[in-house]
């Protein structure tokens, strides 16, 4: 492997400038960790205008420091209140919350801050290794291969996501009709425009993603009660004990290597693997029952992997141009804003930006590694503030934020089309998630299928005698069809049952 | 009857729960203790710590006085909802403690404890530390 280039990112990201992004970034991500009912997509989406002033290195650099930054910030809530103020820490509560009452608090953070840092790092080292493999492999990509890969992350997204499949599939079929809205980009007819110009360009990403997730969740949070508790006392004792590091040491080690996976998949991301890393801790540990009573893997698991994925969900959407989660699908959005399109040539045509993002994560570990434990003070102070105060502010951040990208007036009446759209559908329970991921997709799907059908020459079966498009529409037949025939089957088997016992009857 | 005091974290909170404990005790009435934080965020520094609602408790059961402690969050004015749960908890007293406000920030912000003094139909206690 060529290492210049990886150096080369290290001089990008050390430069005074990308420094200061960086290190916005990760305070800015810490604090939405902090807020519940402000996640990191949502602060992304609002910020998005903000990042078409700067560079497009030290933009990114600032967007992926707040979607880490999130998941440190997350826990110290978690451990202190008892109030996740991320999905992905979740389950970070039952454990860190029962240390923090046995007066273990410190502990509990120490041990997530380093398993974060460790499970962060791990994941940036695979990164930077697979990274330009995949992408020297996806270089050969044709358009069949990207309607392919499309195909099965739209689906993925949809199955994989937390919640009711059907709701997912249910938005992620919205999200693509909504992607073709606008002149056909073949024949130049207009589609669902209804004699609007300014839909005949499109539907834009930016106003959907500040609508669907900023306004949405901040609308949703308004609504949201939590009984207010006591500030708590400050933490003492940061460093854990040797016998806490050691009884946590392996659940780190499978956290990182269960996130980088899990990361990897479309609509898997922090929250899945949190989620899955726990459940493996607990399925592991000799006494399972010490599990939600303070045990230290209950923490350094999830915590681990949830940083893990976040880093590695960087690889499909650097590489292949792909998002694999909704935070993912917000930061293709940035960088479309910035004239740059994420792909399998962006590590050999813009190796600069390339690097720069990806080596700006070891600093950006380094940096709440340091932060996270002494300012965790500051941080709850930040929970005084009520949302009353705080949300009309963002709001009006949104709106005059949407605005300074295009000019036009249009963009903020879909803002709030849009806001009121993920509002409901969170109050129903539809995740706004795959929608905006099949919204990305779709048009890409879109594009490859109708130019592969071009190269066929109409004849559909071209996808299935090319190799890498024939395999992975095959993985995407699996995906679909697999749980049907087990459910199928199982239900059989307890029809059968049933038939034989009143046989017997 | 009851003595109800309003109780924040502070030293003129303590100021008026000692003198309403006091109270309580002369009266042979049950205490009430409202510390009702602001609803809406998630952590105020109104809310008594564990350890400061244990010590109350202890003291209150050494002086033999039954203690009710009120913490469900409040909306609107603080004032309000001590006149409110006074009516309620049929208070022959509310005790209060004062702090000391420049005219200016009285100007600005109000003062709670004027309100509860001008707004209540029961006798008030006012406690300085």
């Amino acid at each position: 492997m060529d290492l210049a280039p990886v150096l080369d990112g290290f001089a990008v990201v050390l430069e005074p400038t990308n420094l200061l992004y960086c290190l916005l970034g990760v305070v800015i991500g810490m604090l939405v960790g902090v807020l519940p009912g402000l996640g990191p997509a949502a602060t992304i989406a609002i910020l998005l205008p903000v990042t078409i002033g700067i560079e497009p290195v030290t933009a990114i650099i600032m967007l992926s420091g707040i979607f880490y930054g999130a998941q440190y910030g997350g826990t110290i809530t978690s451990v202190l209140l008892k109030l996740p103020g991320e999905a992905s820490s979740v389950v970070t509560v039952f454990d860190g919350h029962a240390l923090a009452r046995q007066g273990k608090a410190g502990t509990a953070l120490g041990i997530a801050a380093i398993g974060s840092f460790i499970g962060g790092t791990v994941s940036i080292i695979a990164l930077t290794f697979l990274a330009p493999l995949v992408a020297g492999f996806a270089l050969d990509f044709g358009p069949p291969e990207y309607a392919a890969l499309a195909l099965l992350g739209i689906l993925l997204v949809a199955t994989v996501s937390s919640g009711s499949r059907l709701k997912a599939v249910i938005a992620a079929a919205i999200g693509l009709l909504l992607a073709t809205i606008g002149r056909d980009a073949f024949t130049g007819g207009e589609r669902f425009t209804f004699g609007n110009l300014s839909l005949a360009d499109g539907l834009d990403f930016v106003p959907i993603a500040m609508g669907l997730f900023g306004l949405g969740e901040i609308l949703y949070s308004l609504e949201e009660r939590h009984s207010t508790v006591s500030a708590p006392a400050t933490v003492a004792n940061v460093w854990p004990s040797k016998k806490d590091l050691k009884q946590s040491s392996g659940a780190i080690g499978r956290g990182s290597v269960l996130g980088f996976l899990l990361g990897l998949l479309p609509g898997g991301g922090a929250t899945l693997a949190s989620l899955a890393a726990y459940a493996m801790e607990k399925k592991r540990a000799k006494q399972p029952e010490r599990f939600g009573q303070g045990a230290v893997e209950g923490v350094a698991g999830p915590e681990t992997a949830n940083n893990a994925a976040a880093t590695s969900s960087f690889i499909p959407l650097l590489t292949l141009g792909i998002p694999a989660n909704a935070t993912m699908a917000v930061i293709f959005g940035a960088l479309l804003i910035q004239g740059v399109s994420p792909g399998p040539q962006l590590v050999t045509q813009e190796p600069d930006l390339f690097w720069g993002v990806v080596n700006s994560m070891y600093i950006g570990n380094i940096l709440l590694l340091i932060m996270s434990i002494p300012l965790v003070g500051l941080f709850v102070k930040i929970l005084r503030v009520r949302p009353a105060i705080l949300a009309p502010i963002t709001v009006l951040i949104t709106l005059v934020g949407v605005y300074t990208v295009n000019n036009d007036v249009f963009d903020i009446v879909l803002v709030i089309a849009f806001g009121l759209i993920g509002y409901l559908m969170k109050k129903f329970g539809f995740d706004p998630g795959p929608m905006v991921l099949a919204f990305v997709l779709g048009s890409l799907l879109e594009d490859s299928l109708r130019r592969s059908l071009l190269i066929f020459d109409g004849n559909p079966s071209g996808f299935f005698t090319r190799p890498i498009s024939g395999t992975l529409l095959a993985l995407f037949l699996l995906v679909a069809f697999v749980p049907m025939i087990r459910a199928a089957l199982s239900r059989r088997r307890t029809d059968a049952a049933e038939h034989d016992i009143k046989e017997l009857v | 009857m009851t003595v109800l005091v309003g109780y924040v974290p502070t030293p003129e909170g303590e100021a008026a729960f000692t003198a309403a404990l006091q109270e309580a005790q002369r009266r042979a009435e049950p205490l009430v203790v409202l510390n009702s934080p602001r609803s809406g965020a998630p952590v105020s520094t109104d809310v008594a710590p564990d350890s400061v609602v244990q010590e109350m408790t202890a003291r209150a059961q050494a002086d033999g006085v039954d203690l009710d402690l009120r913490q469900a969050p409040h909306s609107g004015e603080i004032a309000d909802e001590v006149l409110r749960v006074a009516q309620e908890a049929d208070a022959s007293v509310i005790v209060i403690g004062l702090r000391k406000r420049s005219p200016v920030g009285k100007l600005l912000m109000g003062s709670s404890a004027q309100r509860i003094l001008l707004d209540a139909d029961r006798p008030v206690l006012a406690v300085k530390p």
